[in-house]
């Protein structure tokens, strides 16, 4: 099959020339990772539209890009500070891809709770790693997971171990900058937790213009017994950028991962989620909201396995889409024959502001077990004309009735979040973006 | 305080008001009745400003302005309020926000200062109050879980909230029990003032006896076809559309 780039022998080239500089050199182990990961990138290259999963998002422009490998860069203090949330347990900054001391906040955390880095982790003791890292990455399946394993640099390493709960969030930054464009960050990080053990953790991908680069992130979250992981991606990045980002789950007995995902898009966004449910009773809720406008790309793409019985699985996701900016939804559901009375419910609902904007729902459900609930739906619409007329008829102008109506529509997402700093930050993102506030998309400064 | 004189209204390129006039003076209660289908709500959405009706004729002045030039905010800004028919479930914003913004919005079109959070949080109960309103609902997001009766309250406690000059209550009485229906006649009651008028749409005489009008008129077919005192009410109620020669699209149906 002729293919229109030559993006395998690009990056296996890169490859090749960056390998000696890459953490973890000399653990034979790693090495064989990655370089099988390089060799399953290259035997497919980048995916097109001819594969189902891809259909309706097109990474052909960024497939013929000839981007190198993220140079270092330096953002000041200042750029983070509309993004901070109070409360915050550690702060992690990691600029083009690489770990920022100074911009970073690690203060001393109760036992049981290990937070470090994964560039220091495996140059420092990469043999602790030997058993999980790229456990959860399927790289025959995940062709750009594989390319990031081939490069992944860093990122965060938490290990909580068992009953341990971290008292506030801990907040992951991953920023771009510099006008070294096209480039490539591969962050990649590790969320290990014990039976019972409790955290929230919150990713932001910011912009701080770094152009024509992509994202290409992996995160592997392993959930034990009775653990409780909630996880908050903030996606926001710039209009010229790429970001392809896998978060790749296993969830055991009881224990729950529940995530919320923000995008705000880039010029191709893919945000792609991943559950297998692994123990019995384990569960799983996914929210999402995509607020686009431009000729921005949004897809978010879930597929949630229930392997045992008494799972459950909630997953809500809204767009709002104006101008000529497209949101996607695919959500698939696999229910095994042995996940007897399984729970799994799926909502898509699109908000279309504009003639030319556009939204697209999959939802795929494919049970096999004959005692199960599951549902999905799935809407696409104008605002509502007679709710615009309530509001205005009581006195609120046009624009303020349009801007409650869609913050309105957003914000039921988090309305059974927990009160706190977490919420108030998630709250002032949608917000923010909402405003269109200048400078892109981060909360009133 | 209103006038509307031969007013011709169209949906769809379908006429339903056809050379509507009616003329309320400030400090009266004024009832419509008429059967179904004959262009009640139609005539109150045309008040107010609702998209999709063209007018072909006619015009609205009130309090001395051409009503019909403003958009449907700047009429409530002017004190023209319309307790809807069928109150829309606004799924994600709390009745409180609700009514915050649209108070403050209204005061701030007539130049006045916003009502702090304090001020506005004494408002509300003290008027909830008087409606016998759950806090709870309050709380809720507009209408969304209501029962019919609890939204037809909403109405009356967010006209309570507004304080407007011309109410317009569409069908309110509709759907209440004999209690609610008390209470939401005393709610309307207490707003009547000499700088006030009311316009209540309604098919029953019960609440005519409650808020007692000073005039009574009968629509059918897009025209005011008889006027009189509170005394047309009762002769409606006793010989029916049929008996004072009006079809009744209703009785058809
Ligand atoms: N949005 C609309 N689209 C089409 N027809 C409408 C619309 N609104 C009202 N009508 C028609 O206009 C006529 C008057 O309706 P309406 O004003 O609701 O009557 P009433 O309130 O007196 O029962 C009816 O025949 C109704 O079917
Ligand atoms: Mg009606």
């Amino acid at each position: 099959m002729a293919r229109l780039d030559d993006s395998a022998g690009h990056y296996r080239a890169l490859y090749d020339t960056a390998k000696a500089g890459l953490p973890g050199l000399g653990l034979d182990w790693l090495e064989r990772l990655r370089a099988e990961a390089i060799e399953r990138f290259a035997a497919t290259g980048f995916p097109t539209a001819r594969t189902e999963a891809w259909k309706y998002t097109n990474l052909q422009r960024l497939a013929r890009t000839t981007a190198r490998l993220a140079p270092a860069g330096r953002v000041d203090a200042a750029r983070l500070a509309p993004w901070t949330l109070g409360d915050e347990a550690a702060r992690l900054v990691f600029v083009n891809g690489r770990h920022d001391p100074e911009l970073s906040r690690l203060p001393a955390l109760p036992a049981g709770i290990e937070v470090t880095t994964l560039g220091r982790t495996l140059d420092a003791d990469g043999d602790s790693l030997r058993d999980r890292l790229g456990r959860q990455v399927a790289l025959d399946e995940r062709r750009l997971a594989a390319l990031n394993t081939a490069f992944m640099t860093d990122g965060i390493v938490l290990r909580l171990r068992a009953g341990v709960t971290v008292p506030g969030p801990i907040h992951v930054f991953h920023i771009a900058t510099g006008d070294a464009a096209p480039f490539m960050v591969p962050p990649r990080n590790l969320i290990l937790a014990e039976a019972g053990s409790a955290a929230t953790v919150v990713e932001s991908f910011v912009d701080a213009g770094g152009g024509a680069y992509w994202t290409n992130a992996v995160t592997e979250i392993a959930v034990g017994a009775n653990a409780d992981i909630r996880h908050v991606r903030v996606q926001a990045e710039g209009r010229e950028a790429h970001h392809v980002g896998l978060v790749e789950v296993r969830v055991e007995r009881a224990g729950c991962y529940r995530a919320l995902l923000l995008s705000t898009g880039a010029l191709v966004a893919r945000n792609e989620y991943h559950v297998i449910l692994d123990g019995e009773g384990a569960e799983a809720e996914i929210d999402g909201a995509s607020l686009l406008d431009g000729r921005r790309h949004a897809d978010a793409t879930t597929v949630i396995e229930h392997r045992k019985p008494h799972g459950r699985s909630r997953q809500v996701f809204k767009n709002v889409v104006d101008e000529t900016a497209r949101a996607v939804f695919q959500g698939r559901v696999l229910v095994a024959v042995d996940a007897q009375k399984t729970n799994a419910h799926q909502l898509s609902r699109s908000l279309l502001l504009a003639p030319g904007a556009q939204a697209d729902a999959k939802p795929e459900l494919q049970i096999f077990a004959d005692d199960v609930k599951c549902s999905h739906g799935s809407t696409v619409g104008a605002l509502d004309a007679t709710a615009l007329f309530y509001l205005r008829s009581r006195g609120i102008d046009a624009p303020t009735a349009r801007a409650l109506l869609i913050e309105a529509f957003v914000t039921e997402l988090i309305e059974d979040w927990p009160t706190g700093a977490v919420r108030d930050h998630i709250g002032a993102v949608l917000r923010s973006a909402l405003r269109r506030e200048p400078g892109g998309t981060g909360p009133a400064a | 305080m209103l006038s509307i004189r031969n007013l011709h209204a169209t949906v769809d390129g379908r006429p339903i008001l056809k050379g509507l006039s009616l003329e309320i003076a400030a400090g009266e209660v004024h009832a419509i009745m008429g059967p179904n289908g004959s262009g009640k709500s139609t005539l109150s959405y045309v008040l107010a400003g609702r998209d999709g009706y063209e007018i072909t004729a006619g015009e609205v002045v009130f309090k001395g302005r051409d009503l019909l030039e403003l958009e449907p905010e700047e009429r409530a800004g002017e004190g023209v309020f319309l307790a809807l028919q069928y109150p829309v479930e606004i799924p994600g914003i709390s009745n409180l926000t609700f009514l915050k913004a649209a108070l403050n919005a209204i005061r701030s079109y007539r130049g006045e200062a916003p009502l702090d959070a304090m001020a506005f949080l004494k408002l509300s109960r003290e008027k909830a109050r008087l409606l016998e309103m759950d806090d709870k609902l309050l709380q809720r997001a507009v209408n969304v879980g209501f029962s019919g009766g609890e939204k037809k309250r909403n109405e009356i406690f967010q006209m309570a909230m507004l304080e407007p000059a011309l109410a317009i209550l569409d069908e309110t009485d509709s759907g209440l029990d004999i209690d609610a229906l008390k209470i939401v006649s005393a709610g309307v009651n207490r707003l009547r003032a000499p700088d006030r008028a009311i316009l209540m749409i309604t098919h029953y005489q019960r609440l005519l006896s409650d808020i007692v009008p000073d005039r009574v008129h009968v629509l059918a077919d897009g025209r005011i076809v008889a006027s009189g005192g509170k005394e047309l009410a009762l002769e409606l109620e006793q010989k029916g559309y049929a008996g004072l020669g009006i079809k009744d699209n209703a009785a058809a149906a």
